[in-house]
């Protein structure tokens, strides 16, 4: 390869790796890794740019798959390891992939640290709801009551809710997409890719081999439409097979009403992206289907805010000391204030 | 040899010392800290040599006169060359009853013993908890020293009454009162804490003038009451000619890094979590944004290092700094690096453990786990500093190495050295060694793919700045393929690349410095053997033993993985070895087991630096026994 790829016009195939994809058959993670070396051709960024760094997991060994520049790096800790490079060359078009467990348990709390501080780094969350690397213990997006084979009575545990913790955690950039759905997950991927900070995106995955169908509720086609509410900036809150039903704000209390029997789409909830608090309630729906009635589950772009990167606060307060003191010699930072001579 | 000093019909008996040590006990908030080192400074100014050793409590403010609230700074400095803030006080400035309580017994028959009165009232004694009823500075507790019992707080108020400060801001001056009385008594010049004060209070005018004014009516004190009839008088000490600054330990690591990164051309990148003793090393580096370095003070310790990583990855010189109980925390990333074959260096200043141990104390036990303290064959270059000077040095090589053979280095330094202070006869920019950092933008192996694993005659692999256009890979934790970094769970290419890692740590020993007899000779009939912050007393009681007659050497280890190539051979030539150490013999387990060499073990494990005595005396024994 020469340097002049960086110009050429790339294509999916020129960022798959030349090693084996290892994943078991029918996993989720081919999907995502189908679209993600799809879109990037599309992106205006050249291939040595880019990094993917992971953590630990099934969803983690993604970099290896990638023909881009790329760190596999520990349990939990890509957060941390993502922090340092974009500290260091804000040039760097970094990714970071991670799993429900690798982020929300032995990463919890780099992932809230990462969101506060909006590292621009675009943070792929492979949500499977199952440990399966160490084959099939819970993890703390399991359902609570959930059996494995570490909870064989069922677990205990409430589950997190991933886009709720991250809106709590100041991210400045929350989404929820789905393996199952390409076009979506496209879209997604797109729009995470063009927001500057921390764009975090939550990817229903099915483990076909752990925790196989958790999600066909909202991926196979006898459910889907009835099942998730697809958000977009700007329009009403609709979902069902034929766009019937709809939601309203009772105050602060999401209401389903039935667009066919006599509600009126203008007295829908109008989804904004920019507004923090109705993020929040929207994130907040997280009703178990299982359950009568419940509401659907959302997807889409839930938030999004414009907020400066931990790195150029970082860059222009350097700026700032150094237009203001100058940078200090080295004879001087070695002999410092106050010296005296033996002669 | 003594003299007499006649002053308006007084007459002043003046002393004449090679080496004067200073204890200043009291208050945390009674600014000890700072009242030490206006002295040590002074005495630097004066071209003596010293060292310090600040010590305090783990509380920021334990209860006010209590003994677990006090807070000490130790001077030693003199005309000759001083290797030890001291073992035992000429002098001690207690300010109250407890910085008497916990450090009279360290004071030498005949020394002087300063106190504030004021604090030695019924509540103070109380605090203290000396007994019911007892009276220490009249009660013949002090018969053996001889003691100058002045109201400092008394006199503070008098001299600051027209200043129009309250009576907090007046009592917060005793200090430089006392300060100003020792400057007379030890004939000394106030311009330095005059010009200091001047900086630091230049905005609060009468805070200022308070201070300056407290400071010279404790001279004058001294200077025109008839009781003071002794005054010392140090000469200035025969050091190697040059331009110094005093140092403490942190500082000196803190420049050490800087240096070696702007040396090598990289970007110094800090990841850090607070932790005592090793948080100034942060507080120092940040405060050089203008220089371009890059702190981030992290979630946790793992994040520190963490981010230390992803910088480095990215192409700056990643450093993490932290202390024992975050370095157990960091493993599991030391691992990732030494896999991952880029540049890192992990600071320990070392404290006493196990668990939060004594934060504040301490201790040269985390040596086994710089070396081991990893899960799986992780070797790491492990070097230790000696002295607050020698942490520049020390810090500048762990950068050297981590660069120059892609690996991640651990610096041991520990509380006793970070926070101690000794002038330091600092090198120009310009005569550090050069630092070879080399980022590589063209392939390897014209014609395939880009071999990230394959090696140098070093066998250190070759460093790509992501960003490099086609040069693209993946590095990670799992094993690596030997050459093309890909994952391999091949067994025999596990034990090669196994026994590639340890022969790139081993090869390091080829650039460093041979171990040398830094005093006595070589094949004298005793080796003490030591490293790291015990370097000062090993030297001082050697010194002495040699010029009591006794054939004496002292080898002292800078560099504990990979060890020097020589050192096995050094330590044969002696009849006898012995190791001290601030643990329970680790070196002296490793020298054991890599040698065979019969290395006896000296333990001390008491938060405090071994004392010039205790030391000899045991070498003594060794010496002498059959």
């Amino acid at each position: 390869m020469s340097a002049d790829t960086t110009t050429a016009k790339l294509t999916a195939k020129d960022f798959s790796s030349d090693q084996d994809v290892k994943w078991c058959p029918g996993c989720g993670d081919y999907a995502i890794l189908a679209q993600v070396q799809r879109i990037f051709p599309e992106f205006d960024v050249k291939k040595e740019d880019v990094v993917f760094v992971s953590g630990i997991g099934c969803s983690s060994r993604f970099t290896y798959y990638m023909d881009t520049y790329g760190m596999h790096s520990i349990h939990g800790r890509a957060a941390a390891v993502v922090s340092g490079i974009r500290a260091t060359n804000p040039n760097l078009d970094v990714w970071m992939i991670s799993g429900d467990g690798d982020s929300l348990s032995i990463g919890g709390n780099h992932f809230i640290h990462l969101l506060r501080r909006n590292f621009n780094v675009k943070y792929l969350m492979f949500n499977n709801q199952i440990y399966g690397l160490t084959k099939g213990q819970y993890s703390p997006a399991s359902e609570k009551g959930k059996n494995t084979k570490s909870t064989p009575f069922g677990s205990l545990d409430e589950p997190f809710n991933p886009a709720e913790l991250a809106l709590g955690a100041k991210g400045t950039f929350v989404a929820r997409t789905l393996d199952r759905d390409a076009k979506h997950q496209q879209a997604i991927l797109k729009r995470a890719h063009e927001h500057k900070g921390t764009a975090f995106v939550e990817i229903y995955q099915n483990c076909p081999v752990f925790n196989d169908g958790a999600f066909f509720t909202y991926t196979e086609k006898e459910t889907k439409m009835e099942e998730c509410l697809f958000v977009e900036h700007g329009k009403p809150l609709v979902f069902g097979a034929n766009s019937d039903k709809g939601i309203k704000l009772d105050g602060l209390k999401p209401v389903i009403v039935d667009l066919a029997g006599g509600a009126s789409v203008n007295d829908l909830w109008i989804h904004d992206e920019t507004d923090r608090m109705k993020a929040t309630l929207l994130a907040g729906l997280f009703d178990n289907p299982a359950m009568n009635p419940h509401n659907p589950r959302p997807f889409g772009v839930f938030y999004k805010e414009n907020r400066a990167t931990y790195e150029d606060d970082l860059i222009n307060q350097i700026n700032a000391v150094k237009a203001k003191k100058g940078s200090t010699p080295l004879d001087r930072i070695l002999s410092g204030d106050k010296t005296w001579t033996i002669a | 040899m003594d003299t007499i000093e006649k002053k308006a019909g007084r007459q002043i008996e003046v002393k004449h010392a090679e080496n004067v040590v200073i204890r200043f006990s009291g208050d945390s908030g009674d600014g000890m800290q700072l009242t030490g080192t206006q002295f040590t400074d002074t005495s630097a100014f004066f071209g003596q040599d010293l060292s310090t050793f600040p010590e305090f409590p783990a509380e920021i403010r334990a209860p006010a006169g209590t003994v677990a609230g006090v807070s000490g700074f130790q001077v030693n400095f003199g005309s000759k060359e001083i290797y030890t803030p001291g073992d035992e006080y000429d002098v001690l400035v207690a300010m109250n009853s407890a910085g008497l309580k916990s450090d009279l017994h360290k004071v030498k028959k005949g020394g002087i013993i300063l106190v504030n009165t004021a604090g030695f009232d019924k509540k103070n004694l109380n605090l203290a908890k000396y007994p019911e009823g007892a009276d220490p500075l009249n009660d013949g507790t002090l018969s053996d020293y001889t003691v100058y019992k002045i109201d400092v707080t008394k006199l503070v108020k008098e001299a600051l009454k027209d200043t129009g400060l309250g009576m907090k801001e007046i009592e917060r001056s005793k200090n430089m009162f006392v300060l100003g009385f020792l400057f007379w008594m030890f004939d000394k010049s106030m311009d330095y804490t005059i010009g200091f004060i001047t900086e630091k209070f230049g905005k609060k005018k009468e805070i200022m003038d308070a201070n300056i004014k407290a400071l010279k009516s404790g001279y004058n004190y001294g200077d025109t009451t008839e009781i003071f009839t002794t005054r010392w008088k140090i000469d200035s000490a025969k050091m190697a000619p040059g331009v110094y600054r005093q140092i403490t330990g942190n500082h000196a690591t803190s420049i050490g890094l800087i240096c070696a990164a702007e040396k090598a051309g990289l970007e110094l990148f800090l990841g850090s979590y607070p932790i005592t003793p090793a948080s100034d090393i942060l507080h120092e580096l940040s405060k050089y944004r203008a220089n371009g370095v890059k702190t981030f003070q992290a979630e946790d310790e793992i994040a520190a290092i963490c981010s230390a990583i992803g910088a480095s990855y990215a192409g700056a010189l990643g450093v993490t700094t932290s202390s024992g109980p975050g370095i157990a925390l960091k493993g599991e990333a030391m691992g990732l690096a030494v896999i991952t074959e880029i540049p890192l260096v992990v600071i320990n200043v070392q404290r006493g453990g196990p668990s939060t141990g004594l934060p504040t104390k301490t201790e040269q036990a985390d040596l086994m786990q710089a070396i081991y303290g990893r899960h799986g064959e992780a070797p790491m270059p492990v070097i230790a500093a000696s002295s607050p000077a020698d942490c520049f040095r020390a810090a500048y090589e762990a950068c050297r190495i981590a660069i120059e053979h892609m690996t991640p280095v651990m610096l041991l330094t520990d509380g006793y050295i970070a926070n101690g202070s000794e002038p330091w006869k600092f090198p120009s920019a310009a005569d550090l060694k050069p630092i070879k950092s080399v980022f590589i933008t063209e392939t390897n192996n014209p014609g395939g793919k880009f071999l990230p694993y394959r090696r140098d005659e070093q066998l250190v692999r070759p460093r790509v700045k992501p960003g490099t256009p086609g040069l693209e890979h993946r590095i990670g934790g799992l094993e690596k393929q030997d050459e093309t970094g890909n994952v391999s769970y091949d067994s025999a290419n596990h034990e090669k690349m196994v026994h590639l890692r340890q022969a790139k740590i081993d090869k390091i020993a080829d650039s460093i410095p041979l171990a040398t007899v830094e005093s006595g000779k070589e094949k004298a009939k005793i080796c003490v053997l030591g490293w790291g912050s015990t370097e000062g007393a090993i030297k001082t009681s050697v010194l002495d033993l040699i010029a009591e007659g006794h054939d004496v050497a002292h080898v002292h280890l800078r560099y504990l993985n990979p060890m020097p190539k020589n050192l096995g051979e050094l330590l044969k030539g002696f009849d006898k070895v012995i190791i001290p150490e601030m643990n329970l013999g680790q070196l002296a387990m490793i020298i054991r087991g890599k040698y065979l060499v019969p290395a006896e073990s000296y333990t001390k494990v008491q938060g405090l630096p071994f004392a010039v005595d205790e030391l000899k005396t045991r070498i003594l024994q060794t010496l002498n026994s059959k």
